[in-house]
């Protein structure tokens, strides 16, 4: 995973609440085997019409926004479907950062775990970020994930709150597994007084 | 005694802690892993690359579901090729590692939520995952079970235990007695209707109340399935005599003195008198009606007998947008009356109403009718074993006879990752737990409901109030 210090990036306003998984990447993607490859299939409903054309005013199709790394949308997003393929198409994409008032919690989960950092800033926060990203060409941000802050060259400042765990593994882009190996010894010890527990027993 | 009072959900967490790092997330023993097709490849590589093995192969255990075709023929050449890939690659992985797999031709086949309660595998007390959503199912037993991402899935694979952060817990009674033709599907969508689909973000919900405990297992995992609609990490009801009737003899179910123990221990669950909730919620089961969702999100709800709502009237401007987007999309106007939105398609099955207790539902509607000439009507049992048990009652001839198309077992239109699919523009009443814009094909249009308000549907050509239906003929096993 990569580590994420400090991104100043393009910001692409996506002006919709309850963004599902389902939409950021339609369930034909997730047949394929491999981990990389999703990027053309971000929001593919949205982008392009079922002929095959694109869609002139979704966003991801307005060359002003090419290159953008920061994506700012609407409360709820990444709810419905656990398929860690919308956090895949997101990074794949080339997003670094998703701004919104709240997101949900398996794609919250997912999102880590590829190096996505999730900024929560409120409602009123968010708005501002649409607004000016859809009327301002070439606006851009700055995160900081050692500051957990989020700026434009306007004055715009906002904090947001991370678990100071969740930031450690971000900041150094670390593998959970690797982590969770650290308590090998007391995972073989609980293991040992579980197995007692016959009730809870898969078979 | 002078210990505190606890929920549910804390003694299950409290059993389960394998380590607290400071100022890291608890390391949560996992009992048992679930694994579909879908989510899977590329976990099991993950732990190739890294030269890793499965852990537990014993507490993990594999189906097929999601691609499935759900007829025979289409079973037999899975004419999809990226789809058959991925099915050959689940076996190729189950045989590399040592899990497991109930395949296409097994008798256990099935949609993963449906085969791990039927088979004994899913327990009151667990902890469960599965790279699945919908894994908030096996709550219904008193487990906590709760869907993850691949890495996650690749994570329980290598170490059977899971990083996570505590959640808050959320008491949601339905108390009183469930007027007539009203069904679990119309609790668990009231629920959503009323606290948002992020309304319990972070939360474990326990459904709890009089209305709760009358249901049957099947009735539970349908509300417990759909605690992810709502935001829930999980959804939890506690286990009690009807959960233990349903395990008691079946093939992964603790036998003779082991039974025994395995009771006594599960009557411990339940939440203590005084246990505290972050938070808790009221509703008066007699105020429910029959549901229908009419816009692209499964809050997007309302009674049978109401009409498609008015953006206009909207809390404020996002919702209001977005509700101007869902009914541009579902093509409805404001002020529809639901009753009179005809329909294309229906379908019957899913890991939310694909159970035995579903299928006998809507046969009993549907006996004696004929489905609409201007609709295409599916019955998907959940399972071989639904399926088996559907045919000893009869239930298929009843479907047959009515004009409904009867099929093999699969996760099938829920999803849309197999041929069953909506064309554009096509609008179904769908007993599954998405209306997502395109879930069940590009264009296609989702109302969700209970199964016997999809049958009733099939048979009039549009939604009806299932409690002014005329039962015709009774089904009987």
């Amino acid at each position: 995973m990569e580590p994420f210090k400090t991104l100043t990036s393009l910001a692409m306003p996506l002006d919709r609440t309850n963004v599902d998984t389902d939409q950021i990447i339609p369930k034909q993607f997730l047949k394929r085997i491999e981990r990389t490859g999703y990027g053309d299939f971000l929001f593919f409903d949205w982008r392009q019409t079922p002929e095959g054309k694109p869609v002139a005013d979704f966003v991801i199709n307005n060359p002003r926004y090419k290159g953008a790394q920061i994506l700012v949308a609407g409360k709820n997003f990444g709810c419905g479907s656990s398929r860690e393929h919308a956090a895949w198409a997101l990074s794949d994409y080339g997003f670094r950062v998703v701004i919104a008032p709240t997101f949900a919690d398996i794609f919250f989960s997912n999102a880590g775990k590829n190096g996505i950092v999730l900024a929560r800033l409120t409602e009123g926060e968010v708005e501002t970020l649409l607004q000016n990203a859809q009327k301002i060409p070439g606006y851009k941000l700055t995160v900081s994930l050692e500051e957990q802050t989020v700026k434009d060259d306007r004055g715009f400042s906002a904090k947001f709150d991370i678990d100071p765990f969740r930031k450690f593994c971000l900041l150094e882009g670390l593998d959970d597994i690797g982590l969770t190996l650290r308590h090998a010894a007391e995972l073989d010890k609980f293991e040992q007084q579980h197995e007692a527990a016959t009730w809870l027993r898969a078979k | 005694m002078s210990s505190t009072p606890k929920t549910l959900f804390e003694k299950v967490w409290e059993q389960h802690v394998v380590a607290e790092p400071k100022g890291e997330p608890t390391l949560l023993y996992i009992d048992l892993q679930l694994v579909h097709e879908v989510t899977s490849p590329q976990a099991f590589e993950g732990l190739r690359l890294a030269g890793r093995k499965v852990r537990r192969p014993d507490r993990t255990i594999a189906t097929i579901d999601h691609n499935v075709p759900t007829t025979i023929e289409g079973r037999l050449n899975i004419v999809d090729q990226i789809s058959a890939k991925q099915i050959s690659t689940l076996r190729q992985n189950c045989k590399d590692f040592g899990v497991e797999l109930y395949d296409i031709d097994s008798r256990e086949q099935g949609i993963v939520h449906v085969i791990g309660p039927e088979l004994g595998i899913t327990k009151p007390g667990m902890t469960i995952v599965c790279g699945d959503s919908h894994t908030s199912t096996h709550g219904a037993f008193g487990a906590l079970a709760f869907g993850i991402g691949t890495s996650e899935v690749e994570h329980v694979l290598a170490t059977q235990t899971l990083p996570q952060s505590k959640p808050t817990t959320f008491r949601i009674a339905v108390e009183g007695k469930l007027p007539q033709g009203v069904t679990a599907k119309d609790i668990i969508l009231a629920i959503i209707g009323k606290i948002g689909t992020d309304g319990a973000t972070g939360c474990v919900i326990e459904y709890a109340g009089s209305a709760i405990r009358s249901l049957s297992m099947e009735g539970r995992m349908t509300v417990c399935n759909m605690s992810i609609e709502a935001g829930a990490r999980a959804g939890m009801i506690a286990p009690d005599e009807t959960t233990f009737a349903y395990l008691k003899g079946r093939r992964f179910s603790p036998q003779g003195a082991d039974w025994d123990k395995a009771v006594e221990e599960w009557k411990k669950l339940p939440s203590d008198p005084g246990a505290k909730y972050d938070r808790e919620l009221v509703i008066d089961a007699a105020t429910l009606a029959p549901y229908v969702s009419w816009g692209t999100s499964p809050g997007m709800v309302a009674p049978v007998t109401a009409s498609v709502p008015d953006p206009a009237a909207a809390a404020n401007e996002q919702d209001r947008k977005s509700f101007e987007r869902a009914l541009e999309y579902m093509d409805l106007k404001a002020g529809t009356p639901l009753s009179e939105v005809a329909i294309d398609r229906v379908f019957i099955g899913s890991c939310t109403n694909g159970r035995i207790e579903d299928l006998r539902a809507a046969a009993k509607i549907a006996a004696g009718h004929k489905v609409s000439s201007r609709v295409h009507a599916m019955v998907v049992p959940g399972s071989q074993q639904v399926k088996a048990q559907a045919i000893e009652e009869g239930l298929d001839k009843v479907f047959k006879e009515a004009g409904f198309d009867w099929r093999e077992p699969g996760c099938s239109m829920c999803l849309g990752m197999n041929p069953d699919i909506l064309s554009p523009g096509e609008r179904c009443a769908s007993t599954s737990n998405r209306n997502f814009e395109g879930r069940q094909g590009r264009g296609g249009r989702t109302h969700l409901v209970s199964p016997e308000m999809a049958a009733a549907a099939a048979i009039a050509g549009h939604f009806v109030d299932i409690r002014n239906w005329e039962v015709r003929e009774e089904v009987t096993a």
